[in-house]
């Protein structure tokens, strides 16, 4: 059955509106502003059209914070969504408080502040004082100093992003796997299908929607990290971490120059639009059951 | 076997996805000295001072209340904006609704770093820099829509019927939603009002730029102590324990929700 076409709805989606275009267009308007403007203090501010945009689309430094980004996207898919899906199915899928201790505790570190999650691999991770850094450097005795060795640096950012959002995919995957009739596991039993078999041809298919979600979340969260590579690496060693949000941050505040930033942020902000579109798409077909 | 192995495979995972957390409440049971001059697997010498000091020293738990203030004030001010619109999404078409509606999710996905700079000089225009109200507000840039999202499918799910029987027995709109449609759903809202204080309480950047002292939050505290020479790495892991509590002791009561809360009340 269609809903109603009434648009005295919108009475009812305007304190919403009203809200997130007050901190979103009027900033984005400003930052758009500083974009095609060269300003030197608050009066004198000349007109400059898209200089900043060819300056910044030729910029090697955008070009790869862009590439490091990208990978650090793809590495980041390409761990998380396997192991995730392994966890999702060991964990336990009967009731009881088994599988309430598990979901608690897989859930953990997604609660946790951002800015902590860089502060507990930092302590985790240093050489002196950190289990694992400890662990690498003295009783592997292989010199490790994350903070000065971009390889090092590098793992210690995807190890760290990949216990902190591992978690979401599995218990995105888990919903997924509980949604499953038993009546699908009897009949494959009473076909002796292999473990693998049930897997790929029911458990699996099973997943696509929650996994589609897993995907572009992960991907879009990850695009946008700033927070937990900042405090562990500071963008570091030279520029080895420094991902989009991180070199936006440092052009901006850092070295104040709106302009360079303000081309910067419209080009970073039509990217993800781009990917919020795929997103939107996929969540439509995921709620009307297509993809299912 | 095959279970035995399933039950390995858990708990070495469980034990790995700890293990940091767990160093961490280790530093913060010692003190620095004992900290520096040897790794211990467990505190030797337990101690709670480091806890005492962040409770007694306004400078470190004004920064808990700070956090918790303007948390608070954007899970209600989310809330109220929220639950009107999500109904709206589901009950009705409207001109300009899927527009609506996928605006508000790139808000969601929005980069705050791009917004930074120009929601600092927006606010400072209003003078609201260092009041709770200015990080409060910020955050609603993604925790509205993320919570439209989430009511609009727990709303989905109950019948349009019952709002047309209610509406045949006189009920007016608003008396029907605050009597009879959000008791409804009120696990919905339980979960959604958890998601905002949530992602609220996780984020840094916008609370650090909107906030100068009156209103720092504890997570910003934490930054400045780590930037100090003197660093007090007990203190700091004490520090960011008690920034862990306040999500693990509503984790429970949601556990069976985070995967729907994070997939955007898609799952």
């Amino acid at each position: 059955m269609l809903k109603p076409f009434d648009n005295r709805a919108w009475l009812l989606v305007l304190p919403v509106f009203a809200l997130v275009a007050f901190n979103a267009i009027i900033p984005l308007m400003t930052v758009v502003n500083y974009s095609v403007q060269d300003v030197f203090d608050a009066t004198h501010r000349t007109f400059v059209g898209a200089d900043w945009y060819r300056a910044m689309l030729r910029n090697s430094r955008l070009h790869s914070a862009l590439g490091r980004q990208f990978l650090f996207s793809a590495l980041v898919l390409l761990i998380e969504l396997p192991l995730g899906v392994g966890i999702a199915l060991v964990m336990p899928r009967k009731g009881g408080w088994a599988t309430s201790l598990t979901m608690v505790l897989v859930a953990l570190p997604l609660l946790i502040p951002w800015n902590v999650i860089g502060t507990i691999w930092v302590v985790f991770l240093r050489p002196d004082i950190g289990l694992l850094g400890h662990f690498i450097d003295h009783t592997l005795g292989i010199h490790f100093d994350y903070p000065t060795v971009p390889m090092q640096a590098w793992i210690s950012v995807v190890l760290m992003e990949a216990w902190h959002w591992t978690p979401l995919v599995a218990l995105l995957a888990y919903a997924g796997l509980r949604a499953i009739p038993p009546a699908y596991y009897q009949a494959a039993r009473i076909d002796g299908a292999s473990g693998w078999a049930v897997f790929r041809y029911i458990e699996l298919p099973k997943m696509r929607g929650v996994l589609t979600i897993a995907v572009l979340l992960r991907f879009m969260d990850s695009f946008l990290i700033y927070t937990e590579p900042f405090v562990l690496t500071g963008g570091g060693p030279g520029d080895s971490t420094t991902f989009l949000s991180i070199y936006l941050v440092k052009l901006a505040i850092g070295e104040f120059d709106v302009g360079s930033a303000g081309a910067f942020s419209v080009i970073y902000f039509l990217i993800v639009l781009a990917l919020s579109y795929v997103f939107y798409q996929a969540l439509q077909r995921v709620g009307t059951g297509e993809a299912k | 076997m095959n279970v035995r192995w399933r039950i390995a495979a858990l708990v070495a995972y469980l034990v790995v996805l700890m293990l940091p957390i767990y160093w961490m409440l280790n530093m913060s049971l010692r003190d620095n000295y004992d900290i520096m001059s040897q790794l211990a697997l467990a505190p030797l010498h337990p101690t709670l001072h480091n806890y005492a000091v962040i409770l007694t020293d306004p400078a470190w738990y004004l920064g808990y209340v700070n956090s918790f203030a303007y948390v608070s004030m954007n899970t209600v001010i989310t809330l109220v904006v929220a639950l009107p619109a999500a109904y709206a999404f589901s009950r009705f078409r409207f001109v300009g609704d899927k527009h609506l509606f996928f605006w508000l999710l790139t808000n969601r996905m929005a980069p705050a770093a791009v917004f930074l700079l120009p929601v600092f000089e927006l606010y400072s225009t209003l003078g609201l820099i260092d009041h709770y109200i200015a990080v409060a507000l910020a955050h609603t840039l993604f925790n509205v829509p993320l919570a439209v999202w989430i009511l609009e499918g727990f709303m989905s799910g109950v019948p349009r019927e019952i709002d047309e029987t209610a509406f045949i027995d006189g009920y007016s709109l608003p008396r029907f939603f605050l009597t009879v449609f959000i008791p409804l759903i009120r696990a919905g809202v339980g979960v959604t009002a958890f998601f905002c204080f949530m992602f609220s309480w996780v984020e840094l950047l916008f609370a650090r730029t909107l906030t100068i002292t009156e209103a720092k939050p504890i997570a910003a505290v934490m930054t400045r102590t780590v930037s100090a020479s003197g660093l007090d790495w007990g203190l700091l892991a004490a520090a960011g324990i008690l920034t862990i509590v306040p999500g693990a002791l509503v984790i429970y009561f949601v556990r069976n929700y985070i995967a729907k809360g994070f997939a955007l009340g898609r799952v």
